[in-house]
């Protein structure tokens, strides 16, 4: 094993030139209606402002959908579907799904600026995840609307369900829409899909690209808001399924709210991610898998390895190591193409990461090596920011290793054995996903088979395709978005 | 016209085989006529010697590796662009539909984009095969087993007599689509589609190799591909009906135990949903064990 030299967690940072990825490419225009039926409108609703989490800088003012909004927009869906959308063919509809994913691919850097300014993130992520993996889902599912007889076992004459309402986070926010709409429309549905109200402005593109694709009015519509305008939606009674992305809060709303009703749900919620280090892994490795699992979108995604649990023996070694990783994290901004950690998408989120991180301060103390840690960084003025950080002597109860923190932020514990690692793991309500790191093959699948989450990622983290089922356990929801599964929420 | 200026002379095309990206002659020289529907005289094809055959399963040999480890998704992106750039010639492949079966032009235009459509249909497939398939299996003991498809290797296809683009495609597609790669003999009488095809593969990032065409009779072929000790797998739909001269080429395919799509008793309706076997006959199952434990 390699000895880390002392100095380790103050490695000096190389200067880098900036390297600022032009916005000129984006157009974005002071003031964005609603679409509905094909067409930008106006809403009848008030309007609310978008603004760019690294600067404040106001980005565009944007339509609040009320609920009779949101009605016109259920009606439009219901009309395209009884009419057009799902009448149509298989084969038919799978042209202009591929039409959408060659569009998107064509406009993949203008998506991607756009999205990182809207977003915060860096554009290294959008340009090289979000976008394409969006692409990818369109250009997959695509390809199973002309297949349905093959996707469901047992049901050998898929039908659509009709309407789908669709709330979605703004953590990954082009490509959780394409999560919803690729699978909900090749399945032959119509949808009405709402985006978060921090990050509409890729989903408004996204409406544009509909048109260029030629698709059919009221297919696809796009309702802004808030928390408001996404409980009309869910609770209107001419929706036929309902998909969210977001907080286990609103997940439990939703599902009290459609008790009682024949709609079908989906719901992918929170999650407190358990990264299991063992002595025997390849420590670099687990190091960098660490870091994405975390750091990786300022920690704002819902299946984050925000809790590390590394085996005790080499527990010092690897906090060592991750330390002298995180001093070479560029924090800052977004739009340079060297950028590791963006912004914090909201002041809001940065007020609750700020708190979770004082509480978490409070918990685990100064004493026996324990503390709060985040290398020497210097932040912005203005815009929404935290410092990737790292708290270690966390135990279970604490609230950092209890509570998702949606935040470069993470805990520490440690364990013995991998019977503890796995009570551990799974001693949370959430089960959305894990990682493991360990050379030894047997314990991989033995630590995935005792896991309690939906995704277990061995050797690597936060990895995701369009052909890969997705979705949690317990309290972080139920249904599976991506593969053949991800259809069957959409087909009765 | 008046007798001063006499109409323009067409530049004619010569019609050559399609072996590793590349369009040869045939090695032998020879080459045979092809008329049109009306037994008019159109051009002359290569008439492909055993020689070439052998080049083209060398080519498709040596593509395979490099096919077959694509991600299944690159290979849906590929196939798709076939379909892209096969609808951008569509005049050219109604003018050889119309040409070599004798179609109207509302049958022309039909073949045509169920051609085209059938191509995305199999695009789709690449990344879907495996999960219609595939499984996990709950094997009785602490093991983790893991069944998934894999192409066969090269897969030497005798396409259809009669349906010379859609049955082309319907054929060549399901084969490549997985991995596999080919040695496709054109329809004797109607290979001129089988040519504008391949140049549309040469122009859509299929590595070359993949698919190779070759153009002439069966029997100065078929034998040597059927027999030949680097072939997986043979597709004898071409030879619908002809039952004896099918028997013979599934004999000569035993000595490495090809894997064998018989040929059917009359040429298949290619209008109809193909389903998946025509992917399956061309694939393997692989199975992984490995142990679950501390």
């Amino acid at each position: 094993m390699v000895k880390v030299p002392e100095t380790a967690a103050s490695a000096p940072l190389f200067d880098y030139a900036p390297a600022p990825e032009s916005r000129a490419i984006v157009d974005i225009r002071s003031s964005y209606g609603l679409f509905v039926d094909g067409e930008f409108v106006d809403g009848q609703g008030s309007s609310f402002k978008t603004v760019n989490p690294a600067t404040e800088e106001v980005l565009s003012e944007v339509a609040e959908a009320s609920d009779a909004d949101v009605d016109a927009a259920v009606k439009a869906a219901r009309r395209a579907h009884s009419r057009v959308w799902g009448r149509m063919s298989g084969r038919e509809r799978a042209k202009y799904l591929y039409r959408i994913a060659r569009i998107i691919q064509e406009r993949a850097r203008e998506i991607a600026v756009l999205e990182t300014l809207d977003n915060g993130k860096p554009i290294k992520e959008s340009r090289d995840v979000d976008v394409p993996t969006a692409a990818a889902h369109f250009f997959y599912y695509a390809g199973w609307a002309d297949k349905l007889e093959y996707a469901v076992p047992g049901n050998g004459a898929p039908q659509s369900l009709g309407v789908a309402g669709q709330v979605i986070p703004w953590n990954f926010p082009l490509l959780m829409l394409a999560w919803k709409i690729a699978p909900a429309l090749a399945a032959g549905n119509t949808v009405v899909l709402k985006p978060a109200e921090t990050t509409p402005l890729t989903a408004l593109l996204f409406a544009e690209i509909c048109q260029q694709a030629d698709l059919p009015p009221g297919v696809v519509n796009i309702v802004t808001g808030a928390g408001a305008t996404g409980q009309a939606l869910v609770a209107h009674p001419d929706v036929d399924k309902v998909a969210f992305t977001g907080s286990t809060e609103v997940g439990r709303r939703i599902a009290r709210t459609v008790a009682g009703t024949d709609k079908k749900v989906t719901l992918e919620l929170g999650g407190k991610a358990a990264n299991i280090v063992f002595e025997d892994a390849p420590v670099d490795q687990a190091v960098e898998g660490i870091v994405t699992g975390i750091f990786f979108n300022q920690g704002h995604v819902c299946c984050a390895g925000s809790r590390l649990l590394v085996q005790e023996s080499v527990a010092e070694e690897v906090l060592d190591r991750l330390k002298r990783r995180m001093a070479t994290l560029r924090v800052g901004d977004p739009l340079d193409k060297n950028t590791d950690v963006g912004a914090i998408n909201s002041a809001e989120q940065l007020a609750r990461i700020t708190e979770l991180a004082r509480v978490g301060e409070d918990e685990v103390g100064t004493t026996g090596g324990a503390g709060r840690w985040s290398p020497p960084c210097d932040l912005p003025e203005r815009g929404f920011w935290f410092p990737p950080t790292v708290f270690t002597g966390v135990s279970q109860a604490h609230r950092i290793a209890r509570e998702e923190i949606f935040g470069p932020v993470l805990s520490v514990l440690t364990f013995r054995t991998a019977t503890e690692a796995v009570e551990k793991a799974n001693n949370t309500p959430f089960g959305l996903s894990a990682g493991v790191w360990t050379e030894k093959g047997s314990r991989i699948l033995w630590m995935a088979n005792q896991l309690r989450a939906g995704v277990v990622w061995a050797n690597t983290f936060n990895k995701f395709d369009p052909t890969s089922p997705f979705g949690g356990y317990k309290e972080s929801g139920y249904g599976r978005e991506g593969g053949r599964h991800g259809l069957e929420g959409y087909l009765k | 016209m008046s007798p001063t200026t006499p109409a323009r002379a067409s530049v004619r095309k010569t019609w050559k085989l399609y072996i590793g990206g590349a369009f040869p002659r045939s090695e032998s020289g020879y080459s045979y006529v092809v008329n049109d529907a009306k037994g008019q005289f159109v051009a002359n094809a290569a008439m492909a010697s055993r020689k070439d055959a052998r080049d083209a399963v060398q080519a498709a040999r040596k593509a395979f590796g490099g096919w077959s480890s694509k991600t299944a998704y690159n290979r849906a992106q590929i196939l798709y662009r076939v379909a892209e750039v096969m609808e951008d010639r569509r005049p050219q492949f109604l003018d050889a539909v119309r040409q070599s079966e004798g179609l109207g032009s509302r049958q022309a235009t039909q073949v045509v984009d169920d051609a085209v459509d059938r191509l995305v249909w199999y695009a789709g497939w690449a990344d879907k095969i495996t999960q219609v398939v595939g499984s996990a299996n709950p094997v009785a003991g602490p093991y983790f087993n893991l069944s998934s498809p894999e192409p066969t290797g090269v897969v030497a296809v005798v396409a259809p007599q009669r349906s010379s683009l859609l049955g082309l495609v319907s054929v060549v597609a399901p084969a490549i689509v997985t991995g596999n790669t080919t040695v496709v003999l054109a329809s004797e009488e109607r290979p001129l589609p089988a040519i504008t095809f391949a140049e549309v593969l040469a122009t859509s990032d299929v590595p070359g190799g993949v698919v190779n065409v070759l153009t002439g009779p069966p029997a100065a072929t078929a034998p040597w591909l059927a027999e030949h000790m680097d072939v997986n797998a043979l597709d004898l739909t071409g030879l619908a009906g002809d039952d004896e001269a099918a028997a013979a080429l599934e004999a000569s395919a035993a000595e490495n135990l090809k894997r064998v799509l018989r040929a059917p008793a009359a040429e298949p309706d290619w209008e109809a949903d193909p389903g998946i076997d025509r992917m399956t006959a061309f694939l393997e199952t692989k199975t992984v064990w490995h142990p679950i434990g501390l």
